[in-house]
Order: C-alpha cells, then structure tokens, then sequence
C-alpha cells in the first residue's frame, strides 16, 4: 500500500490554491461532512480510523475529542498547533506551505465535529512567510463559502485565524500555546484543569498538531475503517518523517507506517543510504526529545527483530533499548559524529527554551548544559557522568510540563549508551577537542539503569 | 430538605482525615498538622494561581481513591492536586518524596548566594529552613551563580533578585492587591527575573505586602531600620486605626522602638489580612500603636530553633544608615 | 524618541485593527504577539516608548507587554542591524556544518554572536532549530530561510543585502 494520503497531490502544479486544490477532489470532505454526517459522526469515524496525534505524544484522537467538556452555552474553541519547534521536525511547514487547503479542509471538519464556530492556527513567529501562505488560502476559503456564516447552506459557521508565536519552543506545549495566545509568556499551567475543561479565554479547547488534523481529511472522504487499513497494529494511517543529518535525501517523507527503519534509512525511495558512504552511528528517531538509538539498536530491536517506523516498534524495548515516534523527526548520525557535543547541543537547547516556572528545569536544564560542555571540552571528571545521571533523574517526572522530560531523556539515553565516549572524553582531554571517538562498540544492556 | 455535604476521607502518612471536597492535598495536610505537612515555597492559599511552581510539596499518591484505587505514576505538587474519596498520600513517608524533595532543594540552591549569615532574611527565610531540613550541606555545583546588583523599587522595598526563586506570589500579590501591576517576570528559563523593566517605583498603597509574601529575602523593607538579626527584635502583636486597612499588625521592637512593621502570618507563613504601606513604613513610634502583646512564632523555624543563632559578622553594621 | 514620536503610520494601524479583530470583544490582548510583530518591524526595536504605546493600543499595562517581549526570542528590546542573520545552530545543523558557517561570518563580518557591524547594516545571531534541518546548514534573514548554505552562498547573500537599498528587517 505505497498510496499517500496526505501528500497523494503534492506535485501538481498550483496545489496550494483553492482552484487547484479543488480540482483535485479538495473539500469534498467538507461537503460530504456538512451534507451527511453529524458531529459525533465524525468523532465516530476518527476513533475507528484509530488515528493518534501527530505532535508527538500519539494520544488517540477520538478520545482525546470525546473529552471536551460542553457546557451550555459557553463557546469552544479547536486550534491547531503549528508551532513546530522540536529539533529534527519540519513536515507542519512542507505541509502548510504545499498545500494550505488541506490544513484549513481539517480545521473545518474538526471544527464541526467539536461544535467549534471560532478556531484558530497558532504558528511559530519564524514562519512568517507560511502564516501570509495560510491567511492567502483562508481568504480563498472564505471567497469560496468553505468559512464564514451558514458554510454551504449547512447552517454551521466558523472563523478562522491564523495567529503567531514569537520564538518560544515551549509554546508546543497546548497550555503554553494557549497562555500565549491568549498574549501573555508562554508558560505552560498547571493542570488540572485540562484544556478540554478550561483552556482557551477558560473556555472548552482542542488543541490538535497540523499534520493529526489533516488527517481528518481521508478519514472523512473514505472513512476510518478504510484510513485503519493502513499502517500496523495500533500504528494506523500514514506519518510524515522530517529526515535530516548524514543522508543522501534528507527531506519530508510520508511513509505507510510499518516499513522496516532499515528500509527508510536504505532506501532510495527515502533517505537514499548514509551520505559519502559512512557507516550509521546513531539515530535519534522522533525528534530531540527522544532517547537516541545506537547503531546496533537503529534497524533491529533488542530482541534482534526488524525495528519498524510505527509507535510500537520504535519503543519496542521501552528507553532501556528502545526510543519514541515521537513527532516524526527523524535524525541520523554517522561515525564522525560526537555524541557528547550532540547531547550538550540538545541539552543547551533545552535550557534555551526552559520557561523558567518550575525549579527542577529551570535549574537542572542550566546545570546539565554546563557539566555537558565541561566534557565535551576536555574539562570532565569521571564524577560529572554519574552528576548528569542524577541531575535528569531529579528533572524527569518531577516538572509541571513535559519540557523538563524531553530535557532529561536524551542526556539519559545517551550516558545509557554511550557512557564509553563520555569515559573517553574524561580519559583524554585533549584528544576529545580535535578527534571523535567513532563507532561505539556493541554492548548488552544491563538493566539497572531502566 | 437540609444536606450533608458528603466528606472525603484522606490518609497522609497513616494519618486520617476527612475534608470537604475540592481540598487540595496539602490543606488536608495542614489540618492535620505537623509531619505531614509538606513544605510549600509558591503555594500562597490566598492568592489566586499561586502553588505548582517549585515543587517542593510533591508527595505520592499510592492509592488514587476508593473507586479507583490504582497509584498515580508519577509524584504530584500537593499544592495543586485536589483529594478524592479514599486517598492514600505519602509524604515523609515515602523515600521517592524525600529523593525528589531533595533534589528541589538543591536546584532552588545552585543559584542561591550561600550567605544567610549576612542575608536581612536569615532567621526568617523558608528557604534556610528548607535546606535545613532536606538539604545536603555540601553544593555539587561548582559554576559561577548567577548574581544581580541590589536594586530600590521606589523609596520603600528594595529588591534583591540573587535571592529570588521566581515563586511568583509578589506577581500574584500585585496582581490581585493592587489595579496597576508594576512589576513582573522578564526574561524566561534561568535568566528569568522579577523587575519593572524600566526603573519605577511602585507605589501602590498596598504594594509593601510583596515584602510579606515573598519566601526568601528578594525583597525587602528598606524603611526596617536596627536591621540586625530579626532575633534582637521582639515580636508585638499591635493594631492601630487605619482608614486603608485592618490596621492590624506585627511591630517588632528593639527596646522600645519599632524597628519594623509586617503584617500577621500563620504558622505555614501566611499572611491572611494585608496591611497598607501607611501602617508598614511610616508608623515607626510605639505611640502610633496599641500594643497587645508579645507575638507567639510558633513556626517551626530556624528563629525559635536557634540553628542560626550565632553572633552576627562583624561586618553587618547592627545599625542601618541606609 | 519622545512619546509623542511614536506613532504607527496608518496602513499598520489598520493591520493592528486586523489583528485585532481576529478575537472576540474584550480579548485583544490576543493580538499582543503580532502587534508587537508589527511595531518591532516598523519601529526597528522593541524600546520601551514603543512597548508602552503598544500597551495603550490593546489597553493592556505596560509591564504585560514588558512580560511578554522579554519571553519570546524573536524580539529585540535593545537597536539591532538592518538585517538579522540567524543561523540555526542546533543538532541537525550543527552536525551539517553550522558552528563552520557562524565563524565564516563573524570574520567576514568582524563581528560575533549577538553583535552588530559597526554600519548597523548586520546584526549575527545564532537560533535554535527554525524547522529547516533538512536542508542544513540554514539561516534566516527577517522572514527569508536560506539553505542549504555553503561559505560562497554566504558571500553572495551578504553582497546582496548590502547592495539592496530595499533590504530591510523583513529580508529581501
Ligand atoms: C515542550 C513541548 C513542545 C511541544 N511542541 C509541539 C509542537 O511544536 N507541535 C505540536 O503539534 N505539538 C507539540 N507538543 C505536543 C502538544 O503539547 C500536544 O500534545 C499536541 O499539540 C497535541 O496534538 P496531537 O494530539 O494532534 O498530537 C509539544 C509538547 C511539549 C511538552
Ligand atoms: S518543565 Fe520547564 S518548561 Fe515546563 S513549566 Fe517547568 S520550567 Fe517551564
Ligand atoms: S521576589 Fe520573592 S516573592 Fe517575588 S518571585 Fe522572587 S522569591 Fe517570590
Ligand atoms: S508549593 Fe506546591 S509547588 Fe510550590
Ligand atoms: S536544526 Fe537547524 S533548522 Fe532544525
């Protein structure tokens, strides 16, 4: 089943107009929604379809829209999060600037599933030429009836506005991105309540990523049984993979999921092999925030079976041999890269974008970007790896959001497995600032550190 | 038809309670009392948004309710987290809680000047007293802190923001105290600070009580003169007639002057009627009050547990001519 | 600038009423991320005459725009260049060459991280992920994204915006 679903019509020419997008069977959806189904309908199909969000946590759908809170008569709100910021995912922007009126297609229908009249996008500040794309489409969608009062005679109405972020990873977080659409800092609250409850302007909001709710789109055309069909196992439906670092074809990929990761990685229909013909060292598999994979872990699971790109395949093993789907990031390193430098890139990342509320991250982020510079500079000692250890195990779990999480599992991960180059950097100091360590060599896992 | 409300019943650490529902896990705690009380650092029960900030209260919930028995997988901020019927909570109890609660400490620590002896706040600093009880006495962090210079936020407080550990309540207090909030969180992360950006003075008459309820000495009265070590002053409870206020008020006396004037706070801390700036800045003669008494503390703190009662340095001047 | 300089010229005072108008009655301090957009690109920086009338525009207290513009990484409350050159820096990039192309122009610039040249023409700054990392090395250039850099791209973009007279805060 190679079929797309999302990017079937990516490559024809003018897709991001209405006109275009139209003739290629756009907002069919819409209509046939509009014109036969009701609202629960939709949230019917969505669960069937078995669709999981697509912004990194893979919470299914349909649940997640059944627990919105409906209280008479206080308005709801759905929007959508475009604020892509985690490190190694880039699909939202491919997709909102390839082909707008999907998104907006998706905003419709999720909007009229939850009872929303009011929905908005929020996108990162720095995309600013992909908000002037989406305001663009939207003013087609309204010149065409798809938005504005009474759509298509269905007597259903809705506005829709684009909105912008300002620099600010942590607005990702659905609490942080309605604080901040709400104009304030972006600091994420403290929950309960749940947005679904009190979220926007305190009233009842679905937050979805923009790739979940362009997936609405197929699953209304052709229902969720037939969405189910693709996919494996509780992996349904197809998944973008944003595919960066040294490979031949680096870029945005939608996969059926369920292809092996060595076919992704291998293959010339995706990542085309590893660059200038260096061998794999390591893989971070769903954006930053996930544990990176050795080697020996990438394309075969602990058990020594094919490692699949599907939400269970990929955690097969949980953090002590496996990592996460996470968002789609895709993120693959060759023998010449350092892992060390790499966590304190992500760790200096992390405490970049820490909001400052909760002690833990606000001061263990700082902290571990520091120890982590020491070592990768030659200025180590062997205690500072058992210190980082410790500082992400008082982080992880103990935070108002899962920033403090994303911040601890890679520095985790990485002394996890390779605690030999982090020992190589202490043990020769001034070899570790002009040489990389190379491969790790294979090792069984000893499950202590779990 | 009269109704009983319908209590919940709550254990925390083998004790039990019952609570009305929609009580947070830490109030239940304080009804009980002591032990099992976990420290709060944010949590200010009367302001409005306070509490899941420094996670100091974390305790484990090892059974969810008599419905739903299972553990909450992760530890939860005491602070914010209401009761269900049937609760089980472990605070000292629980090596997890103690593990975690020491890691707090050390994070609120890292940046914190590791100078109570010359702090205005030594004495009376829930922070000290924290670190006391759960600290280690020894730092593993061996970078530069972050420091900042003292600075006067109008003619009465002056703000120390080395000290501060971003709880937020002196935002909460302007906030919900005052209709023109001055000050507030600039900056984000580890950089964050409290400040009005551009000098100002605040000066809203019921700004002073940020002084009261901010946990560590940030911010301070700089109208406190003889500001020696708060143990040479005697606490009075005092009120006089105010037109803005209660009038109701702690003076504390060195001899017979008054030396400072806060208001009246709980055992956890808590300030539950705020006093207007007239009372706390300018009514500096015992003429000016109607004593009623010595002020029991009865805090469980380092001030009656004389931890800290050691001469003062010979550099901090006894009296302030600032 | 005295506050009676401060003054956004028509068309972006009704771009400011478009934005507002994006949220129901009463919730406009909605709108305070993208008017300070507006008023960042217009004005040149976030200084605090430019923030209080932003407060006076939503009707909202100058500490919450304060609040606000020192959260968000996008805006400048201190003068920067003409144009701002922001590479990413992060893992992605940083394993394609990115830490090779800031160098490159802080000595073709003369200037580091953070800086501006002395003509007030470039401002450098190094960002965190900008959701390009396929196409590493990238920088952005007020609303542009430019990829896939190399050291000779890097001359001819810098020769361009010099060369432009229109090159502004929002790129070319
Ligand atoms: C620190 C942090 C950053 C996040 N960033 C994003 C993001 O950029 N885009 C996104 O869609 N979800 C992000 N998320 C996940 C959202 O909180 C939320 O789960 C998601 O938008 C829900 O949509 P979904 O169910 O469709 O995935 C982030 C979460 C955290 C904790
Ligand atoms: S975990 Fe970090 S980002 Fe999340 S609320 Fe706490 S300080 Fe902010
Ligand atoms: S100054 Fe004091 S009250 Fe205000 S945030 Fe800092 S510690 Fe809390
Ligand atoms: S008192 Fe509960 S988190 Fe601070
Ligand atoms: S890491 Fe540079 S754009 Fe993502």
């Amino acid at each position: 089943m190679d079929r797309k679903l999302l990017l079937e019509h990516i490559g024809v020419e003018g897709i991001h107009t209405h006109d275009v997008y139209r003739k290629q069977g756009g907002y069919k959806a819409v209509e046939k929604a509009l014109k036969s189904m009701s609202p629960d309908d939709i949230v019917e199909e969505v669960k069937k379809s078995g669709l999981r969000g697509r912004g990194g946590a893979g919470f299914p759908t349909g649940m997640k829209w059944s627990f919105i809170a409906k209280p008479e008569g206080v308005p709801r709100h759905f929007l959508c999060n475009a604020d892509e910021s985690e490190p190694g995912t880039f699909k939202d922007r491919y997709l909102m600037e390839k082909i707008p009126h999907l998104l907006i297609e998706g905003m419709i229908l999720s909007s009229y599933a939850l009872g929303c009249n009011q929905s908005y996008i929020y996108i990162r500040g720095e995309y600013m030429y992909v908000l002037q794309i989406l305001e663009k489409a939207i003013a087609e969608a309204y010149a065409n009836g798809w938005l504005g009062k009474n759509i298509k005679g269905s007597g259903f109405d809705l506005d829709l506005a684009v909105t912008t972020g300002a620099g600010a990873y942590i607005c990702g977080e659905e609490t942080a991105l309605i604080e901040s659409l709400e104009g304030k800092r972006g600091n994420p609250r403290i929950k309960p309540p749940f947005p679904a409850v009190k979220g926007l302007w305190g009233r009842p909001t679905v937050v979805n990523n923009v790739e979940t709710i362009a997936a609405v789109v197929p699953i209304v055309n052709e229902g969720g049984d037939a969405y189910a069909q693709f996919g494996i196992g509780r992996s349904t439906g197809t998944k973008l993979i944003s595919a960066s670092g040294n490979i031949n074809k680096p870029g945005v990929y939608e996969i059926n999921m369920g292809i092996t990761v060595e076919e992704f990685i291998y293959s010339d229909t995706y990542c085309g092999g590893m660059k200038n013909g260096k061998k794999l060292k390591a893989c971070v598999p769903g954006g930053s925030s996930v544990p990176i994979l050795p080697h020996y872990l990438v394309c075969k699971t602990a058990a020594g079976e094919d490692r699949l790109m599907s939400y269970e395949s990929l955690s097969d093993g949980g953090f002590a041999t496996g990592s996460m789907l996470g968002s789609g990031g895709f993120i693959v390193y060759d023998e010449d890269q350092c892992i060390v430098r790499n966590t304190w890139n992500f760790s200096r990342f992390y405490h970049h974008e820490s909001c400052g509320q909760c002690s833990p991250c606000r001061e263990g982020t700082g902290w571990m970007e520091k120890v982590l510079h020491r070592l990768e500079y030659g200025h180590g000692k062997m205690e500072d790896i058992d210190l980082l250890w410790d500082i992400q195990r008082k982080i992880e779990g103990n935070t108002i959001c899962p920033l403090g999480d994303a911040a601890a599992w890679p520095v985790a991960a990485a002394i996890r497995h390779f605690r030999e180059e982090f020992e190589w950097h202490v043990n020769e100091p001034k070899l570790c600032v002009t040489k990389n360590y190379g491969l790790v060599t294979e090792k069984k896992f000893e499950p202590v550190n779990a | 038809m009269s109704e009983t409300n319908p209590k919940f019943k709550v254990t925390i650490d083998g004790v039990e309670v019952e609570v009305d529902p929609g009580t947070t896990i830490l109030n239940a705690a304080r009804l009980i009392g002591g032990d099992v009380v976990p420290p709060a650092m944010c949590y200010y029960s009367s302001l409005q948004g306070s509490g899941g900030k420094c996670r100091t209260c974390l305790v484990e919930v090892s059974k969810g309710s008599e419905k739903d028995p299972r553990p909450m997988p992760k530890l939860v901020v005491s602070c914010s987290t209401p009761i269900m019927d049937g609760m089980e909570v472990k605070n000292k109890s629980s090596e997890k809680v103690m593990d975690a609660r020491a890691g707090v400490v050390e994070m609120l620590l890292i940046n914190h000047p590791l100078d109570c002896p010359i702090c205005d706040q030594a004495g009376e600093c829930d922070l000290q007293n924290l670190a006391y009880e759960h600290g280690k006495s020894t730092t593993r962090y061996e970078f530069e802190r972050r420091t900042f210079d003292k600075v006067d936020i109008g003619e009465y407080i002056k703000l120390h923001m080395t000290r501060c550990i971003l709880c937020y309540r002196c935002v909460y207090t302007a906030n919900q105290l005052t209709d023109q909030r001055e000050h507030g969180i600039l900056n984000r992360g580890d950089a964050a600070e409290i400040g009005t950006f551009i000098e100002k003075n605040l000066k809203n008459e019921f700004i002073g009580n940020v002084i009261d309820v901010c946990p560590v000495g940030a911010l301070t009265d700089k109208t406190f003169r003889f500001r020696s070590r708060v143990w040479y002053t005697k606490p009075m409870d005092a009120h006089r007639d105010c037109k803005c206020c209660s009038g109701k008020a702690v003076v504390w006396m060195i001899g017979d002057e008054v030396a400072r004037v806060t208001a009246r706070k709980d055992q956890y801390g808590e300030v539950k009627e705020f006093i207007c700036n007239e009372c706390r800045f300018e009514k500096k003669e015992k003429s000016d009050w109607t004593i009623e008494g010595p002020r029991h503390i009865d805090r469980n703190s380092v001030i009656s547990a004389n931890h800290y009662e050691v001469e003062a340095p010979a550099h901090t001047p006894l009296l302030n001519k600032a | 600038m005295s506050q009676e300089n401060i003054q956004l010229p028509e068309d972006l005072l009704q771009e400011v009423g478009r934005q507002i108008a994006k949220f129901p009655e009463g919730m406009q301090k909605s709108a305070l991320l993208s008017v300070l957009h507006i008023a960042q690109a217009h004005f040149g920086h976030l200084s605090e005459p430019v923030m209080d009338y932003v407060a006076r525009l939503l009707h909202i207290l100058p500490i919450e725009v304060y609040e606000v513009a020192t959260f968000y990484s996008m805006y400048d409350t201190v003068p920067v260049g003409k144009v701002k050159l922001e590479v990413c820096r992060t893992g992605p990039c940083m394993i394609e060459g990115a830490e090779k192309i800031v160098s490159y122009i802080e000595n073709k610039l003369g200037i580091k991280d953070g800086e501006t040249t002395a003509d007030g023409m470039f401002t450098l700054k190094t960002v965190e992920c900008l959701g390009a990392c396929g196409y590493a090395p990238m920088l952005q250039a007020g609303e542009k994204f430019h990829e896939h850099l190399t050291e000779a791209k890097v001359d001819e973009l810098i020769e361009q915006y010099r060369n432009n007279p229109k090159a502004n805060y929002l790129g070319l």
